[in-house]
Protein backbone atom coordinates (compact mmCIF):
# COMPACT_ATOMS: atom_id res chain seq x y z
CA UNK A 1 0.00 0.00 0.00
CA UNK A 2 1.32 3.01 -0.77
CA UNK A 3 2.18 6.09 1.82
CA UNK A 4 -0.93 7.88 0.29
CA UNK A 5 -3.33 5.34 -0.05
CA UNK A 6 -2.54 4.69 3.75
CA UNK A 7 -3.15 7.91 4.85
CA UNK A 8 -6.23 7.72 3.01
CA UNK A 9 -7.76 4.76 4.58
CA UNK A 10 -6.31 5.94 8.61
CA UNK A 11 -8.28 9.09 7.72
CA UNK A 12 -11.21 7.51 6.48
CA UNK A 13 -11.50 5.01 9.29
CA UNK A 14 -11.03 7.55 12.16
CA UNK A 15 -13.20 9.59 10.66
CA UNK A 16 -16.33 8.58 12.47
CA UNK A 17 -14.61 9.78 16.15
CA UNK A 18 -13.16 12.84 14.46
CA UNK A 19 -16.55 13.92 13.00
CA UNK A 20 -17.69 13.38 16.51
CA UNK A 21 -15.74 14.92 18.38
CA UNK A 22 -16.62 17.88 15.94
CA UNK A 23 -20.26 17.80 16.38
CA UNK A 24 -20.01 16.58 20.14
CA UNK A 25 -17.22 17.81 21.92
CA UNK A 26 -15.35 20.84 20.04
CA UNK A 27 -18.22 22.67 19.03
CA UNK A 28 -20.59 22.40 22.42
CA UNK A 29 -17.08 23.17 24.12
CA UNK A 30 -16.92 26.44 22.44
CA UNK A 31 -20.83 26.36 22.98
CA UNK A 32 -20.99 26.28 26.30
CA UNK A 33 -18.09 28.67 26.87
CA UNK A 34 -20.27 31.45 24.96
CA UNK A 35 -22.97 30.36 26.72
CA UNK A 36 -20.97 30.78 30.10
CA UNK A 37 -21.26 34.22 28.97
CA UNK A 38 -24.58 34.58 28.55
CA UNK A 39 -28.12 34.78 30.65
CA UNK A 40 -30.06 31.95 28.70
CA UNK A 41 -33.61 30.53 30.33
CA UNK A 42 -34.24 29.08 26.48
CA UNK A 43 -36.54 31.75 25.43
CA UNK A 44 -34.15 34.74 25.33
CA UNK A 45 -30.05 35.00 25.26
CA UNK A 46 -28.58 38.16 26.36
CA UNK A 47 -25.04 38.61 26.79
CA UNK A 48 -23.44 39.38 30.08
CA UNK A 49 -20.08 38.77 30.33
CA UNK A 50 -18.04 37.45 33.27
CA UNK A 51 -21.63 38.15 35.73
CA UNK A 52 -22.09 34.24 36.12
CA UNK A 53 -18.91 33.41 37.10
CA UNK A 54 -18.75 36.25 39.41
CA UNK A 55 -21.89 35.90 41.11
CA UNK A 56 -21.56 32.25 41.29
CA UNK A 57 -17.58 32.91 43.25
CA UNK A 58 -18.87 35.57 44.91
CA UNK A 59 -22.17 35.31 45.68
CA UNK A 60 -24.03 32.27 45.58
CA UNK A 61 -22.91 30.02 49.01
CA UNK A 62 -24.71 26.69 47.57
CA UNK A 63 -21.99 27.18 44.64
CA UNK A 64 -19.62 26.56 47.66
CA UNK A 65 -21.37 24.46 49.45
CA UNK A 66 -21.98 21.95 46.49
CA UNK A 67 -18.35 22.49 45.93
CA UNK A 68 -16.95 22.01 49.37
CA UNK A 69 -19.14 18.98 49.56
CA UNK A 70 -18.10 17.62 46.30
CA UNK A 71 -14.48 18.48 47.76
CA UNK A 72 -14.62 16.39 50.59
CA UNK A 73 -16.49 13.74 48.68
CA UNK A 74 -13.50 13.54 46.81
CA UNK A 75 -10.91 13.45 49.08
CA UNK A 76 -12.37 10.43 50.72
CA UNK A 77 -13.57 8.09 47.86
CA UNK A 78 -10.83 8.94 45.85
CA UNK A 79 -7.96 7.66 48.26
CA UNK A 80 -10.27 4.77 50.11
CA UNK A 81 -11.50 3.98 46.48
CA UNK A 82 -7.92 3.77 45.50
CA UNK A 83 -6.19 1.38 48.51
CA UNK A 84 -9.40 -0.37 48.61
CA UNK A 85 -9.46 -1.91 44.84
CA UNK A 86 -5.74 -2.72 45.18
CA UNK A 87 -6.18 -4.21 47.95
CA UNK A 88 -8.78 -6.63 46.44
CA UNK A 89 -6.65 -7.38 42.68
CA UNK A 90 -3.67 -8.22 44.83
CA UNK A 91 -6.11 -10.43 47.04
CA UNK A 92 -7.53 -12.00 44.02
CA UNK A 93 -4.28 -12.48 41.91
CA UNK A 94 -3.33 -15.12 44.41
CA UNK A 95 -3.62 -18.46 43.51
CA UNK A 96 -6.44 -19.68 45.77
CA UNK A 97 -9.09 -21.97 45.17
CA UNK A 98 -12.48 -20.55 43.46
CA UNK A 99 -10.81 -17.55 42.62
CA UNK A 100 -13.64 -16.85 40.13
CA UNK A 101 -16.10 -17.15 42.57
CA UNK A 102 -14.25 -14.18 44.18
CA UNK A 103 -13.80 -12.19 41.65
CA UNK A 104 -17.73 -12.58 40.89
CA UNK A 105 -18.68 -11.85 44.23
CA UNK A 106 -16.44 -8.39 44.24
CA UNK A 107 -17.26 -7.48 40.51
CA UNK A 108 -20.91 -8.15 40.82
CA UNK A 109 -22.05 -4.37 42.83
CA UNK A 110 -20.47 -2.49 40.14
CA UNK A 111 -22.56 -4.33 37.87
CA UNK A 112 -25.68 -3.77 39.96
CA UNK A 113 -27.06 -0.18 38.01
CA UNK A 114 -26.41 2.91 40.20
CA UNK A 115 -30.16 3.75 40.41
CA UNK A 116 -30.97 0.34 41.21
CA UNK A 117 -27.54 0.34 44.21
CA UNK A 118 -29.02 4.04 45.13
CA UNK A 119 -32.37 2.37 45.71
CA UNK A 120 -30.94 -0.22 47.62
CA UNK A 121 -28.81 1.75 49.96
CA UNK A 122 -31.48 3.71 50.91
CA UNK A 123 -32.62 1.01 52.66
CA UNK A 124 -29.44 -0.28 53.68
CA UNK A 125 -29.22 3.13 55.96
CA UNK A 126 -32.53 3.06 57.05
CA UNK A 127 -32.65 4.31 60.44
CA UNK A 128 -34.89 1.70 62.07
CA UNK A 129 -35.42 -1.29 59.62
CA UNK A 130 -32.19 -0.97 57.56
CA UNK A 131 -29.14 -3.82 57.97
CA UNK A 132 -26.30 -1.00 58.88
CA UNK A 133 -28.17 -0.05 62.30
CA UNK A 134 -29.20 -3.54 62.65
CA UNK A 135 -25.45 -5.12 62.68
CA UNK A 136 -23.98 -2.26 64.47
CA UNK A 137 -26.72 -2.56 67.46
CA UNK A 138 -25.43 -6.31 67.72
CA UNK A 139 -22.31 -4.39 68.72
CA UNK A 140 -23.63 -2.00 71.16
CA UNK A 141 -23.51 0.76 69.22
CA UNK A 142 -26.56 3.14 68.55
CA UNK A 143 -26.49 4.00 64.62
CA UNK A 144 -27.12 6.92 63.65
CA UNK A 145 -29.90 8.40 60.63
CA UNK A 146 -27.32 7.88 58.23
CA UNK A 147 -29.07 10.03 55.10
CA UNK A 148 -31.55 12.11 57.34
CA UNK A 149 -29.15 13.77 59.28
CA UNK A 150 -27.13 16.57 58.13
CA UNK A 151 -23.86 15.43 60.08
CA UNK A 152 -23.73 11.76 58.21
CA UNK A 153 -25.74 12.32 54.81
CA UNK A 154 -22.13 12.97 53.03
CA UNK A 155 -20.48 10.22 54.85
CA UNK A 156 -23.13 7.52 53.79
CA UNK A 157 -22.24 8.34 50.54
CA UNK A 158 -18.87 7.70 50.77
CA UNK A 159 -19.35 4.53 52.39
CA UNK A 160 -21.52 3.77 49.57
CA UNK A 161 -19.16 4.51 46.85
CA UNK A 162 -16.93 1.78 48.41
CA UNK A 163 -19.21 -0.69 47.38
CA UNK A 164 -18.43 -0.83 43.86
CA UNK A 165 -14.27 -1.04 45.17
CA UNK A 166 -14.23 -3.96 42.95
CA UNK A 167 -15.29 -3.04 39.77
CA UNK A 168 -13.61 -1.86 36.53
CA UNK A 169 -10.68 -0.11 38.71
CA UNK A 170 -9.91 -3.42 40.32
CA UNK A 171 -10.17 -4.85 37.18
CA UNK A 172 -8.04 -2.56 35.49
CA UNK A 173 -5.46 -3.32 38.80
CA UNK A 174 -5.95 -7.34 38.12
CA UNK A 175 -4.28 -7.03 34.50
CA UNK A 176 -1.51 -4.80 35.95
CA UNK A 177 -0.61 -7.42 38.12
CA UNK A 178 -0.66 -9.85 35.50
CA UNK A 179 1.66 -8.61 33.54
CA UNK A 180 4.31 -7.89 36.40
CA UNK A 181 6.62 -10.86 35.13
CA UNK A 182 7.31 -13.62 37.67
CA UNK A 183 10.59 -14.13 37.36
CA UNK A 184 10.97 -10.51 39.46
CA UNK A 185 9.38 -12.24 42.70
CA UNK A 186 11.45 -15.13 41.96
CA UNK A 187 14.46 -13.07 41.70
CA UNK A 188 13.59 -10.63 44.90
CA UNK A 189 12.74 -14.52 46.96
CA UNK A 190 16.18 -15.90 46.40
CA UNK A 191 17.64 -12.48 47.50
CA UNK A 192 15.27 -13.31 50.72
CA UNK A 193 12.64 -10.07 50.34
CA UNK A 194 9.50 -11.25 52.11
CA UNK A 195 6.19 -10.72 51.00
CA UNK A 196 5.97 -6.91 52.17
CA UNK A 197 9.13 -6.58 50.70
CA UNK A 198 8.14 -7.66 47.48
CA UNK A 199 5.07 -5.66 47.76
CA UNK A 200 6.85 -2.55 48.06
CA UNK A 201 9.78 -2.66 45.82
CA UNK A 202 8.55 -4.81 42.80
CA UNK A 203 4.17 -4.75 43.00
CA UNK A 204 3.75 -0.67 43.46
CA UNK A 205 6.62 0.16 41.13
CA UNK A 206 5.55 -1.97 38.27
CA UNK A 207 1.75 -1.00 39.17
CA UNK A 208 2.62 2.52 38.84
CA UNK A 209 1.55 3.44 35.65
CA UNK A 210 -2.24 1.91 36.50
CA UNK A 211 -2.15 3.33 39.72
CA UNK A 212 -1.62 6.96 38.06
CA UNK A 213 -4.59 6.03 35.38
CA UNK A 214 -7.34 5.12 38.00
CA UNK A 215 -5.39 7.57 40.05
CA UNK A 216 -6.94 10.57 37.41
CA UNK A 217 -9.59 8.86 35.96
CA UNK A 218 -10.62 8.53 39.67
CA UNK A 219 -10.61 11.98 40.44
CA UNK A 220 -12.23 13.20 37.39
CA UNK A 221 -14.91 10.35 37.85
CA UNK A 222 -15.37 11.56 42.20
CA UNK A 223 -15.93 15.04 40.83
CA UNK A 224 -19.04 14.10 38.77
CA UNK A 225 -20.80 12.02 41.14
CA UNK A 226 -24.65 12.76 40.55
CA UNK A 227 -27.10 9.79 40.83
CA UNK A 228 -26.91 8.86 44.40
CA UNK A 229 -27.12 12.09 45.98
CA UNK A 230 -30.03 12.68 43.31
CA UNK A 231 -31.68 9.80 43.85
CA UNK A 232 -30.73 9.12 47.25
CA UNK A 233 -31.27 12.58 49.25
CA UNK A 234 -32.06 14.84 45.87
CA UNK A 235 -28.75 17.13 47.59
CA UNK A 236 -30.50 17.18 51.44
CA UNK A 237 -30.77 17.26 54.20
CA UNK A 238 -29.85 20.71 54.67
CA UNK A 239 -27.86 20.80 51.18
CA UNK A 240 -25.56 18.46 53.04
CA UNK A 241 -24.96 16.08 49.83
CA UNK A 242 -25.63 19.12 47.24
CA UNK A 243 -22.63 17.64 45.00
CA UNK A 244 -21.43 20.21 42.09
CA UNK A 245 -22.72 18.21 39.29
CA UNK A 246 -26.16 18.04 41.03
CA UNK A 247 -26.19 21.88 41.53
CA UNK A 248 -25.29 22.25 38.18
CA UNK A 249 -28.07 19.95 37.09
CA UNK A 250 -30.50 21.62 38.86
CA UNK A 251 -29.20 25.03 37.08
CA UNK A 252 -29.68 23.89 34.06
CA UNK A 253 -33.03 22.07 33.88
CA UNK A 254 -34.86 22.48 36.58
CA UNK A 255 -34.29 26.32 36.69
CA UNK A 256 -33.33 26.72 33.38
CA UNK A 257 -30.24 29.01 34.10
CA UNK A 258 -28.58 27.42 31.48
CA UNK A 259 -25.88 30.32 31.34
CA UNK A 260 -25.32 29.83 34.81
CA UNK A 261 -24.91 26.17 34.73
CA UNK A 262 -22.59 26.42 31.75
CA UNK A 263 -20.14 28.72 33.80
CA UNK A 264 -20.56 25.89 36.16
CA UNK A 265 -19.36 23.18 33.65
CA UNK A 266 -16.46 25.30 32.88
CA UNK A 267 -15.26 26.34 36.37
CA UNK A 268 -15.47 22.06 36.71
CA UNK A 269 -13.37 21.71 34.05
CA UNK A 270 -10.92 24.42 34.30
CA UNK A 271 -10.23 22.95 38.51
CA UNK A 272 -9.50 18.93 37.10
CA UNK A 273 -7.23 20.40 34.56
CA UNK A 274 -5.24 21.61 37.02
CA UNK A 275 -5.57 18.77 39.01
CA UNK A 276 -4.41 17.15 35.84
CA UNK A 277 -1.66 18.78 34.99
CA UNK A 278 -0.60 19.32 38.92
CA UNK A 279 -0.87 15.09 38.69
CA UNK A 280 0.72 14.92 35.87
CA UNK A 281 4.28 17.12 36.93
CA UNK A 282 4.46 14.54 39.65
CA UNK A 283 3.64 11.41 38.04
CA UNK A 284 7.74 11.65 37.14
CA UNK A 285 8.70 11.71 40.50
CA UNK A 286 6.67 7.87 41.06
CA UNK A 287 5.83 6.69 38.17
CA UNK A 288 7.73 4.00 36.63
CA UNK A 289 7.70 3.16 32.23
CA UNK A 290 9.17 0.13 31.58
CA UNK A 291 12.01 0.63 29.62
CA UNK A 292 11.90 4.39 30.21
CA UNK A 293 9.88 5.70 27.85
CA UNK A 294 6.68 7.57 28.42
CA UNK A 295 4.62 6.07 25.84
CA UNK B 1 0.37 -22.37 54.22
CA UNK B 2 -0.33 -19.95 56.80
CA UNK B 3 -0.32 -17.09 54.11
CA UNK B 4 -2.86 -19.03 51.85
CA UNK B 5 -5.37 -19.25 54.72
CA UNK B 6 -4.96 -16.26 55.60
CA UNK B 7 -5.52 -14.93 52.07
CA UNK B 8 -8.40 -17.29 52.27
CA UNK B 9 -10.10 -15.85 55.27
CA UNK B 10 -9.38 -12.25 53.76
CA UNK B 11 -11.30 -13.10 50.62
CA UNK B 12 -14.22 -15.17 52.71
CA UNK B 13 -14.60 -12.50 54.98
CA UNK B 14 -14.52 -10.00 51.84
CA UNK B 15 -16.82 -11.90 49.55
CA UNK B 16 -19.14 -12.36 52.11
CA UNK B 17 -19.34 -8.12 53.43
CA UNK B 18 -19.53 -7.25 49.33
CA UNK B 19 -22.59 -9.68 48.92
CA UNK B 20 -24.59 -8.15 51.68
CA UNK B 21 -26.53 -5.22 50.13
CA UNK B 22 -27.24 -7.66 47.44
CA UNK B 23 -28.70 -10.88 49.31
CA UNK B 24 -30.63 -8.16 51.67
CA UNK B 25 -32.27 -6.90 48.22
CA UNK B 26 -32.74 -10.71 47.03
CA UNK B 27 -34.36 -11.30 50.64
CA UNK B 28 -36.40 -7.82 50.95
CA UNK B 29 -37.80 -8.63 46.83
CA UNK B 30 -39.11 -11.82 48.36
CA UNK B 31 -41.29 -10.72 51.59
CA UNK B 32 -44.72 -9.50 52.47
CA UNK B 33 -45.15 -6.05 53.02
CA UNK B 34 -45.37 -6.47 57.05
CA UNK B 35 -42.30 -8.04 56.94
CA UNK B 36 -39.94 -5.61 55.46
CA UNK B 37 -40.17 -3.44 58.39
CA UNK B 38 -39.93 -6.36 60.71
CA UNK B 39 -37.62 -5.22 63.70
CA UNK B 40 -34.58 -6.73 64.09
CA UNK B 41 -34.91 -7.58 60.41
CA UNK B 42 -35.55 -10.94 58.88
CA UNK B 43 -33.21 -12.31 56.29
CA UNK B 44 -34.97 -15.81 55.56
CA UNK B 45 -39.06 -13.71 54.32
CA UNK B 46 -41.81 -16.17 55.48
CA UNK B 47 -43.54 -17.20 53.08
CA UNK B 48 -41.94 -16.39 50.01
CA UNK B 49 -43.43 -13.75 48.19
CA UNK B 50 -42.80 -14.50 44.15
CA UNK B 51 -45.69 -13.05 43.00
CA UNK B 52 -44.00 -9.92 44.14
CA UNK B 53 -41.99 -9.82 40.95
CA UNK B 54 -44.93 -10.30 38.87
CA UNK B 55 -46.48 -7.27 40.43
CA UNK B 56 -43.73 -5.07 39.55
CA UNK B 57 -43.68 -6.28 36.11
CA UNK B 58 -47.45 -5.49 35.81
CA UNK B 59 -48.60 -2.44 37.61
CA UNK B 60 -46.41 0.03 36.35
CA UNK B 61 -45.74 -0.09 32.29
CA UNK B 62 -42.99 -2.06 33.51
CA UNK B 63 -42.51 -4.32 29.98
CA UNK B 64 -42.35 -1.07 28.28
CA UNK B 65 -39.25 0.11 30.13
CA UNK B 66 -37.49 -2.74 29.82
CA UNK B 67 -37.96 -3.00 25.64
CA UNK B 68 -37.12 1.16 25.86
CA UNK B 69 -33.77 -0.04 27.73
CA UNK B 70 -32.81 -2.85 25.46
CA UNK B 71 -33.43 -1.16 22.22
CA UNK B 72 -31.76 1.94 23.22
CA UNK B 73 -28.57 -0.38 24.92
CA UNK B 74 -28.53 -2.70 22.01
CA UNK B 75 -28.09 -0.84 19.42
CA UNK B 76 -26.26 2.09 20.93
CA UNK B 77 -23.97 -0.72 22.02
CA UNK B 78 -23.49 -1.88 18.46
CA UNK B 79 -22.71 1.26 17.20
CA UNK B 80 -20.11 2.25 20.04
CA UNK B 81 -18.31 -0.95 18.92
CA UNK B 82 -18.49 -1.31 15.67
CA UNK B 83 -17.17 2.68 15.00
CA UNK B 84 -14.51 2.18 17.88
CA UNK B 85 -12.75 -0.59 16.66
CA UNK B 86 -13.11 0.94 13.11
CA UNK B 87 -11.56 3.76 14.65
CA UNK B 88 -9.07 2.10 16.83
CA UNK B 89 -7.76 0.29 13.44
CA UNK B 90 -6.84 3.24 11.64
CA UNK B 91 -4.87 4.52 15.16
CA UNK B 92 -3.24 0.92 15.19
CA UNK B 93 -2.04 0.30 11.54
CA UNK B 94 -2.55 3.34 9.44
CA UNK B 95 0.15 6.23 9.31
CA UNK B 96 -1.38 9.57 8.35
CA UNK B 97 -0.29 13.07 9.07
CA UNK B 98 -1.05 14.59 12.90
CA UNK B 99 -1.86 10.98 13.67
CA UNK B 100 -0.21 10.98 17.08
CA UNK B 101 -1.49 14.49 18.12
CA UNK B 102 -5.29 13.15 16.96
CA UNK B 103 -4.34 10.40 19.24
CA UNK B 104 -3.66 12.37 22.23
CA UNK B 105 -7.08 14.60 21.54
CA UNK B 106 -8.59 11.42 21.98
CA UNK B 107 -7.27 10.29 25.12
CA UNK B 108 -7.77 14.13 26.16
CA UNK B 109 -11.60 13.83 26.14
CA UNK B 110 -11.52 11.38 28.66
CA UNK B 111 -10.66 13.78 31.09
CA UNK B 112 -13.43 16.38 29.42
CA UNK B 113 -16.39 16.43 31.98
CA UNK B 114 -19.78 15.69 29.79
CA UNK B 115 -21.12 18.75 32.23
CA UNK B 116 -19.40 21.26 29.43
CA UNK B 117 -20.81 19.99 26.63
CA UNK B 118 -24.05 18.53 28.01
CA UNK B 119 -26.06 21.90 27.49
CA UNK B 120 -25.39 22.69 23.84
CA UNK B 121 -25.85 18.83 22.80
CA UNK B 122 -29.16 19.42 24.58
CA UNK B 123 -29.56 22.60 22.56
CA UNK B 124 -28.87 20.85 19.95
CA UNK B 125 -30.88 18.14 19.84
CA UNK B 126 -33.73 20.35 20.86
CA UNK B 127 -33.15 22.64 17.83
CA UNK B 128 -33.20 19.08 15.53
CA UNK B 129 -37.01 18.39 17.58
CA UNK B 130 -35.56 15.31 18.46
CA UNK B 131 -35.84 15.85 22.71
CA UNK B 132 -38.40 12.74 24.14
CA UNK B 133 -36.81 10.27 21.03
CA UNK B 134 -33.90 7.34 21.60
CA UNK B 135 -32.37 9.58 18.97
CA UNK B 136 -29.98 11.63 21.28
CA UNK B 137 -29.48 8.40 23.30
CA UNK B 138 -28.21 6.11 20.83
CA UNK B 139 -26.48 8.36 17.86
CA UNK B 140 -23.06 9.64 20.10
CA UNK B 141 -22.44 5.94 20.09
CA UNK B 142 -22.14 5.15 16.15
CA UNK B 143 -19.36 8.63 16.17
CA UNK B 144 -16.40 6.64 17.56
CA UNK B 145 -17.95 5.27 20.69
CA UNK B 146 -15.66 6.92 22.68
CA UNK B 147 -12.20 7.26 23.82
CA UNK B 148 -11.98 4.53 26.50
CA UNK B 149 -13.44 1.79 23.90
CA UNK B 150 -11.06 2.85 21.07
CA UNK B 151 -7.91 2.88 23.14
CA UNK B 152 -8.94 -0.66 24.49
CA UNK B 153 -8.86 -1.57 21.39
CA UNK B 154 -6.31 0.07 20.16
CA UNK B 155 -3.61 -1.51 22.53
CA UNK B 156 -5.43 -4.77 21.49
CA UNK B 157 -5.06 -4.17 17.81
CA UNK B 158 -0.77 -3.42 18.65
CA UNK B 159 -0.92 -7.08 19.85
CA UNK B 160 -2.39 -8.93 16.64
CA UNK B 161 1.35 -9.00 14.51
CA UNK B 162 1.34 -6.68 11.52
CA UNK B 163 2.56 -10.08 9.58
CA UNK B 164 -1.17 -11.22 9.19
CA UNK B 165 -2.87 -8.08 7.78
CA UNK B 166 -0.05 -7.76 5.64
CA UNK B 167 -0.16 -11.15 4.20
CA UNK B 168 -4.23 -10.81 3.41
CA UNK B 169 -3.48 -7.53 1.59
CA UNK B 170 -0.83 -9.93 -0.63
CA UNK B 171 -3.91 -11.72 -0.97
CA UNK B 172 -5.52 -8.77 -2.28
CA UNK B 173 -8.12 -7.99 0.99
CA UNK B 174 -8.70 -4.10 1.52
CA UNK B 175 -8.26 -2.47 4.90
CA UNK B 176 -12.22 -3.56 5.21
CA UNK B 177 -11.81 -6.98 4.89
CA UNK B 178 -8.69 -7.44 6.93
CA UNK B 179 -10.60 -5.82 9.44
CA UNK B 180 -13.77 -7.82 9.79
CA UNK B 181 -11.86 -11.22 8.84
CA UNK B 182 -8.70 -10.50 10.40
CA UNK B 183 -8.77 -7.95 13.31
CA UNK B 184 -11.89 -8.95 15.01
CA UNK B 185 -11.95 -12.42 15.03
CA UNK B 186 -8.24 -12.31 16.60
CA UNK B 187 -9.66 -9.26 19.05
CA UNK B 188 -12.47 -11.20 20.19
CA UNK B 189 -11.32 -11.76 24.53
CA UNK B 190 -10.96 -7.39 23.62
CA UNK B 191 -14.34 -6.94 21.77
CA UNK B 192 -16.49 -8.97 24.73
CA UNK B 193 -14.96 -7.34 27.31
CA UNK B 194 -15.64 -3.39 25.72
CA UNK B 195 -19.16 -5.03 24.85
CA UNK B 196 -19.85 -5.67 28.40
CA UNK B 197 -18.45 -1.90 29.57
CA UNK B 198 -20.79 -0.78 26.86
CA UNK B 199 -24.00 -2.46 27.79
CA UNK B 200 -23.28 -1.83 31.40
CA UNK B 201 -22.66 2.16 30.62
CA UNK B 202 -26.06 2.04 28.49
CA UNK B 203 -27.76 -0.08 30.53
CA UNK B 204 -27.24 2.12 33.37
CA UNK B 205 -26.67 4.95 32.09
CA UNK B 206 -29.58 7.68 34.22
CA UNK B 207 -28.57 11.44 33.57
CA UNK B 208 -28.85 10.85 29.64
CA UNK B 209 -32.74 9.48 29.80
CA UNK B 210 -33.52 12.01 32.89
CA UNK B 211 -32.74 14.56 30.56
CA UNK B 212 -34.08 13.76 26.70
CA UNK B 213 -36.79 11.71 28.20
CA UNK B 214 -40.30 13.22 28.79
CA UNK B 215 -42.82 10.70 28.80
CA UNK B 216 -43.88 8.03 30.33
CA UNK B 217 -43.72 5.50 27.27
CA UNK B 218 -40.22 6.17 26.24
CA UNK B 219 -38.93 5.51 29.39
CA UNK B 220 -36.21 3.70 30.55
CA UNK B 221 -35.58 1.41 33.60
CA UNK B 222 -33.44 3.56 35.37
CA UNK B 223 -36.09 6.32 35.20
CA UNK B 224 -38.93 3.78 35.07
CA UNK B 225 -37.57 2.57 39.06
CA UNK B 226 -37.69 6.39 40.06
CA UNK B 227 -41.61 6.45 39.57
CA UNK B 228 -41.66 3.35 41.50
CA UNK B 229 -39.74 5.22 43.99
CA UNK B 230 -42.55 8.12 44.02
CA UNK B 231 -45.48 5.92 43.84
CA UNK B 232 -44.71 2.69 45.60
CA UNK B 233 -42.12 4.61 48.11
CA UNK B 234 -43.84 2.36 50.99
CA UNK B 235 -43.96 -0.81 49.05
CA UNK B 236 -40.07 -1.81 49.55
CA UNK B 237 -40.37 -5.03 48.38
CA UNK B 238 -42.06 -4.27 44.88
CA UNK B 239 -39.13 -1.94 44.65
CA UNK B 240 -36.82 -4.30 44.89
CA UNK B 241 -38.24 -7.17 43.40
CA UNK B 242 -38.28 -4.23 40.40
CA UNK B 243 -34.06 -3.29 41.09
CA UNK B 244 -33.80 -7.41 40.70
CA UNK B 245 -35.60 -7.54 37.18
CA UNK B 246 -32.83 -3.80 36.12
CA UNK B 247 -30.00 -6.10 37.60
CA UNK B 248 -30.31 -9.15 36.30
CA UNK B 249 -29.56 -8.72 32.23
CA UNK B 250 -26.07 -7.35 33.35
CA UNK B 251 -25.54 -10.41 35.65
CA UNK B 252 -26.42 -12.54 33.02
CA UNK B 253 -23.97 -11.16 31.07
CA UNK B 254 -20.98 -11.02 33.10
CA UNK B 255 -21.15 -14.43 33.73
CA UNK B 256 -21.21 -15.47 30.21
CA UNK B 257 -18.48 -13.16 29.01
CA UNK B 258 -16.54 -13.83 32.47
CA UNK B 259 -14.01 -16.12 30.80
CA UNK B 260 -12.95 -13.95 28.53
CA UNK B 261 -13.08 -10.87 30.50
CA UNK B 262 -10.19 -10.41 32.55
CA UNK B 263 -7.89 -12.31 29.95
CA UNK B 264 -9.27 -9.30 27.52
CA UNK B 265 -8.42 -6.29 30.22
CA UNK B 266 -4.81 -8.23 30.89
CA UNK B 267 -3.79 -8.61 26.96
CA UNK B 268 -4.52 -5.03 25.88
CA UNK B 269 -1.66 -4.15 28.74
CA UNK B 270 -3.20 -1.04 30.06
CA UNK B 271 0.00 1.26 30.96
Amino acid sequence: MSERTSSRWGLALISPWLLGFLIFTAGPMLASLYLSFCKYDLHSLQFVGTKNYEVLLTRDPLFWKSLGNTALYVLFSVPLGLTGSLLIAVLLNQKVKGIPVFRTLFYLPSLVPAVASALVWQWVFHPDAGILNFALSKVGVHGPKWLQDPKTALMSLIIMSLWGIGGSRMLIFLAGLQGVSDELYEAAQLDGADGLTCFRHITLPMLSPTIFFNLILGIIGSFQVFTSAYIMTGGGPDNATLMYVLYLYNNAFRFFKLGKASAMAWILFIMLLGFTGIQFKNASKWVYYEGGEKE
Amino acid sequence: MIQRIGVFAMLVFGGILFSIPFLWTVSTALKTNEQVFAVPPQWVPNPIQWENFKRAWTELPFPTFVLNTITITIVATFGQIVSASLVAYGFARFKFKGKNALFYLMLSTMMLPSQVTMIPVFLLWRQLGLIDTFVPLIAPAFFGGGAFTIFLLRQFFLTIPRELDEAAMIDGANPLTIWWKVLLPLARPALITTTLFSFVSHWDDFMGPLIYLNSMEKYTVSIGLRLFQDSYGTQLELLMAASLIHILPTIVLFFVAQRYFVKGIALTGLK
